[in-house]
């Protein structure tokens, strides 16, 4: 548990300050006390395993997809089975594991990156947590209750309308939308002000890991794109619940406002997928080649570049609806042009590579995996940002092709590539080498014997979203070879369960910085206690641990009998006031269900908004209920 | 593990109550596609005395979102509206009401529009197939009222069903 | 480290073979493929799309090859330094590689640049069709899940209305003009053009030609329900002659029973709930919920050309449509043997 004095220098108190350290943050104990958590480590790894069995959900929901498409005119699923499918298929993938992920990473890994002990807002944090898990729930509910999703995970209306989708489905789905949307904007915002105030002294923003800037690039965006997706969720559920007339064309509506709104959500959100994927891989680049990266200035600028072109992209999604051709060819300039920024930073990690001392580890292969595939899903990206060409392409299975490249190559292989890395640090074991690369090669091979022959199916004319096709398309070999594909995947995910395992048990014992990392969090003991560091480090370069271990410096003077960390300045991270952070508590538990029993309850009666805000509304007062004073700080 | 119990059981209850409304049964069954004589006899008066029990006959569409939905479609398609409007009548009266002429209820409603009504509602047995009644005579009563809210189609712009639209309306009779 | 490398190669070299051979094996069989094309806007595309692919390809192939060299040592071009004390290289070789970088990112410019006008300039000239002389304008309407087609004329009494198979005259310019019953559809015959979007409430266009006479497959590409899978179109080019004998042939009501079976199967039409939903010419059936039937004996397909149109197949459909086409709107009708076969030999008699 004092590990980190192997990284950073000895001090006297150590074993007392430890002392006080482990009961200040201690976890209480109990059901109760399971439900009160507030640690970031706790609350992260209950997104990451949240998210990793959405995850599983969202891969069997694709292998009986491909299983159906396996042949022609196949009866394996009904219509109706198979358009629920793939509309939850992607739902889950999109809103319940990659964004929430994402977020749990992040959750996990940027206050120990910074150099602090929890994130700024612990019960916020904690807060995000149950309505994520309510949402995953609600959703799953209506899966198993025959009202799973079946429009689409973008539910056009008037299809998602009340008069082509009957029943609850679409409501339960656009509900799910308004949990999981309310749990990224808590984590958005408490990791903006953790990594804008609560940084290491001597960690300037030029001195920021790039995972750290990766990180508030993405939970920027959430913060403008999100509103976007409540908006549009909330004029569908409000059409199909109280008779508004928002984008219902039958009573004056517009379906294309919904298109609009949706996809200004939906590129930005993809992006925020992918961005911290770019921040890991820089992470496991600079770590793996053992060298500085190349263009710090660069990396950062096109990541910031990434996040507000984003925003300028979305009605590459609407092409096909009959837009004026100037304003459409705008399109086509922007998203093309957000290659540039991915190419810069694709350019910076081969210089890296090439320059550095590259060890082959499992996180590493990855990394190439990475730049196979993303590179590749770019370019398809770049081709489906060609109005002609995407005019053709649009809605078949070339752009399941595309997206699928682009998510799975730059978001899912550097999250493996993450977990091979961070798996140390999170379970202080190392993972097995040998089953990593053979879990890699499956994964890969899999992917694009899966994903490579739906390019060539676009192009013969296949659509998306078809539960069968005829004979005489000659679209049956591709379409077996994909399902072939499928299943490999699936060997390669369980490969990847077995290694997790088996790692916990029998892994090598890690160590504090098995890899001779440089940031902050390989300072930690492995797995980091609740308070992380003993000692609050304090940094002078941009890659801390690589300086030379008398040069290294620490904070002293916080107190470690109450939960206290260090603010910083925005810019320089110059120290500026001590702040308390709260302990446990069980009232974002109880404000998450009030606030779930109004969302849930307006689903099936527009009343229980008001109920909802009512209770909502007095959880919240007895959350922030003034607790008395403490003794003054100094002492 | 007694809550554990207890909830599994609470999730079944309602699993159960879930189903009907999100029932899509896309297939008729060959019996439905017949079409009955009669379902309900307008007269309890009958020569003999009173005779045994008679079946009732239940719609089995009832608070299926799926079937009541279609019964909108059908509604407009088989140019129902022509007479009734949507539920506010014109040439024949409306839909939406206290006091049916030959009664409200589902049977009630299969007969009428089976055998048709004088002064002017058209016998449409051997014409409508059964289950496609049946899914109609579902819409009439969501319109009504008659139907779980959850499950009933979309709102029309015309006429709002709200419980304040129906006079005198008694609460709490469906079937 | 060296066998890793080789394995490395080996396997991105097998994979890229499996691609290539799987590119090539599928090129083959042209229906409904954007990469056949038969008119001058998918001709002008298909141009495009292999600009595209081969100096894009060209580019990954670069990138991959750059990226698997790192793995090897003699490949660096830069002295080895000591790294493992500093993590850093020397200031002239990161300068070095920040210069190429910027090569590289102004390549990745000028390149962008050339493809984005490439494309806005394909786009304009495809869209200098509707400036050519003498369209034809035909009105799309989109349906859960069949297409309904309207010729437009000047004159009333000329407009063709007719479902699910469009004939074209080869040369001539069509104008598509979309809209929606229900939903969105997309209207999408690749051989010929790319797509359109049909929305409600919205009118849309879309303009195609085809070059030379043939039997062009399109698909609804929007998801629009249940039966999105089973909504393809056939597109008919054929001469300016023949086009116009079908015009008129098509414009014809229907033709009367010739014989009693006929005149049996047309009483069978008229007696069930088809003449709510379907019209036939000619007849008292003018229902307008579903496909026009006055010519359903001269079309290649049933519902949508889910099926062709034989009498077995028609049969079959009429029993049960649900066995077919699962969730679509036509009704299920009970009807016997004596009634269905006389009724089949009539819809099919309706050339």
């Amino acid at each position: 548990m004092t590990a980190s004095q192997d990284i950073y220098p000895q001090t006297p108190n150590l074993a007392h300050d430890v002392d006080q350290l482990e009961r200040s943050w201690r976890h209480p104990r109990g059901i109760f006390g399971w439900f009160s958590y507030t640690t970031h480590q706790a609350i992260g790894m209950r997104y990451i395993i949240t998210a990793f069995i959405m995850l599983l959900a969202g891969g069997v929901e694709a292998l009986l997809m491909r299983t159906q498409l396996m042949h022609a005119n196949n009866g394996f699923l009904s219509a109706d089975r198979y358009n629920e499918l793939f509309t939850t298929h992607g739902t889950t993938m999109m809103f319940l594991f990659a964004v929430p992920m994402m977020e749990g990473m992040a959750i996990y890994l940027v206050p120990l990156m910074c150099g602090t002990r929890n994130v700024a807002f612990p019960r916020l944090n904690a807060f995000g947590y149950w309505i994520f898990v309510v949402g995953v729930l609600f959703l799953y509910w209506g899966v198993f209750t025959n009202a799973a999703p079946d429009m689409g995970w973008f539910a056009y209306p008037p299809l998602s309308g009340p008069q082509f989708t009957p029943g609850k489905r679409t409501d339960y789905w656009a509900q799910m939308i308004t949990f999981t949307e309310v749990s990224a904007l808590c984590v958005a915002s408490e990791l903006i002000v953790t990594i804008s105030k609560m940084r290491a002294p001597g960690m300037s923003l030029n001195r920021m890991p790039l995972y750290v800037w990766s990180i508030l690039t993405q939970s920027f965006m959430v913060i403008f794109a999100m509103p976007a997706i409540v908006l549009a969720s909330s004029y569908l559920l409000s059409d199909r619940t109280v008779a508004t007339h928002f984008v219902n064309p039958a009573e004056g509506g517009d379906p294309l406002l919904y298109q609009h709104i949706f996809w200004f959500f939906g590129h930005p959100e993809v992006y925020i997928i992918f961005i911290p994927a770019l921040g890991f891989v820089s992470a496991i680049v600079v770590a793996h080649a053992r060298r500085e990266i190349v263009g710090y200035t660069a990396m950062v600028l096109s990541q910031i570049a990434n996040g507000f072109i984003a925003f300028g992209l979305w009605v590459h999604h609407m092409f096909a609806t009959d837009l004026p051709q100037i304003g459409a060819a705008y399109f086509t300039a922007s998203s093309m042009m957000i290659a540039i920024t991915s190419g810069v930073q694709i350019f910076c990690w081969i210089a890296t590579l090439w320059s550095g001392r590259p060890r082959l580890t499992t996180a590493l292969h990855f990394v190439y995996g990475f730049i196979a595939i993303f590179v590749l899903g770019g370019l398809s990206g770049v081709v489906l940002a060609s109005i002609p060409l995407d005019l053709q392409v649009h809605d078949t299975f070339f752009v399941v092709a595309h997206f699928h490249y682009v998510l799975i190559g730059g978001a899912v292989f550097p999250l493996f590539g993450a977990f091979y890395h961070w798996f140390p640090k999170m379970t202080g074991r190392m993972m097995n080498e040998r089953l990593g690369r053979l879990n890699f090669w499956v994964l890969f091979i899999g992917f694009n014997l899966t994903f490579f022959p739906m390019h060539i199916l676009g192009l013969k004319g296949m659509p998306r979203r078809v539960y069968t096709y005829s004979p005489e398309m000659g679209w049956d070999q591709l379409n077996f070879l994909a399902t072939v594909g499928a299943w490999v995947i699936a060997v390669g995910g369980l490969l990847f369960i077995a290694n997790v395992l088996w790692s916990r048990k029998k892994g090598a014992i890690a160590g504090n910085n098995p890899w001779d990392a440089d940031s902050l969090e390989w300072a930690a003991a492995s797995p980091p206690p609740n308070y992380n560091f003993e000692y609050l480090p304090a940094v002078t370069s941009r890659y801390p641990l690589w300086v030379p271990g008398a040069d290294r410096t620490f904070v002293t003077g916080t107190r470690s009998d109450r939960r206290e960390v260090l603010v910083t300045t925005l810019m320089d991270a110059e120290p500026h006031h001590r702040y308390i952070l709260p302990g446990p508590s069980i009232w974002p538990l109880v404000a998450g269900i009030c606030v779930s029993i109004g969302f849930v309850g307006s689903v099936f009666n527009a009343w229980y908004v008001t109920w909802g805000a009512i209770i909502s509304g007095l959880a919240l007062i007895a959350w922030f209920w003034p607790k008395r004073p403490l003794e003054p700080a100094d002492e | 593990m007694r809550t554990g119990a207890m909830g599994i059981c609470v999730m079944c209850l309602l699993l159960l109550a879930a189903c009907q409304r999100e029932k899509r049964d896309i297939r008729p069954s060959p019996t439905r596609l017949a079409i009955y004589g009669d379902a309900a006899k307008e007269d309890a008066l009958r020569p003999g005395g009173p005779i045994s029990p008679q079946p009732v006959v239940n719609n089995p569409y009832n608070g299926s979102a799926y079937d009541i939905s279609e019964g909108q479609r059908l509604f407009n398609w088989y140019n129902c509206s022509g007479c009734h409007a949507n539920g506010g009548g014109g040439i024949g009266p409306p839909l939406i009401k206290q006091h049916w002429t030959y009664g409200g209820e589902p049977a009630n409603l299969f007969d009428t529009i089976v055998k048709g009504r004088p002064n002017g509602m058209p016998a449409w047995g051997g014409r409508i197939p059964e289950y496609q009644v049946w899914q109609i005579i579902a819409f009439i009563r969501s319109m009504n009222g008659e139907q779980p809210r959850s499950a009933t189609a979309s709102r029309q712009d015309s006429i709002e069903t709200n419980p304040q639209n129906i006079v005198n309306r008694v609460r709490g009779k469906t079937k | 480290m060296k066998n890793n490398t080789r394995q490395i190669f080996s396997t991105f070299a097998g994979v890229l073979g499996v691609a290539c051979l799987s590119l090539l094996i599928s090129c083959a069989g042209h229906q409904q493929s954007a990469v056949d094309p038969a008119g001058p806007q998918s001709g002008r595309i298909d141009t495009l799309w292999w600009s595209f692919f081969w100096l894009l390809g060209a580019i990954f192939v670069i990138v991959m090859v750059l990226t698997l060299m790192t793995l090897g040592r003699r490949h660096r071009g830069f002295e080895q330094e000591p790294l493992e004390a500093t993590h850093k290289p020397s200031e002239e070789t990161d300068s070095r590689l920040r210069r190429i970088i910027a090569g590289a990112t102004v390549t990745t410019v000028v390149i962008l640049f050339v493809l984005i006008v490439a494309s806005v300039g394909t786009g304009k000239a495809n869209s200098e069709l509707q400036n050519k002389k003498n369209p034809l304008t035909i009105q799309v309407t989109g349906n859960q899940w069949w297409w309904q087609l309207e010729y437009m004329n000047s004159d009333p009494t000329k407009i063709l209305v007719t479902a699910n198979e469009m004939h074209i005259p080869v040369g001539r310019p069509v104008q598509i003009r979309g809209i929606s019953n229900d939903v969105i559809h997309s209207f999408w015959v690749p051989n010929l053009n790319g797509k359109r979007d049909l929305i409600p409430s919205h009118v849309t266009t879309q303009w195609m030609e085809a070059d030379h006479p043939g039997v062009f497959r399109g698909q609804c590409a929007e998801f629009c329900g249940l039966q999105h899978a089973h909504m393809a179109i056939w597109v008919i080019a054929e001469p300016e002659d023949k086009f116009d004998a079908w015009m008129r042939a098509q414009l014809q009501p229907a033709a009367g029973p010739s014989t009693p079976e006929l005149q049996r199967g047309r009483q069978v039409f008229m007696n069930n709930a088809c003449v709510y939903c379907h019209e036939i010419q000619g007849t008292t059936a003018a229902g307008q919920n579903g496909p026009d039937l006055t010519h359903f004996g001269s079309r290649r397909g049933i519902a949508a050309n889910t099926v062709p149109n034989t009498a077995g197949n028609l049969a079959g459909w009429i029993l049960d449509p649900q066995s077919l086409k699962p969730g679509n709107h036509m009704a299920t009708i009970a009807l016997n043997s004596t009634d269905l076969q006389p009724l089949v030999e009539y819809l099919e008699s309706l050339k």
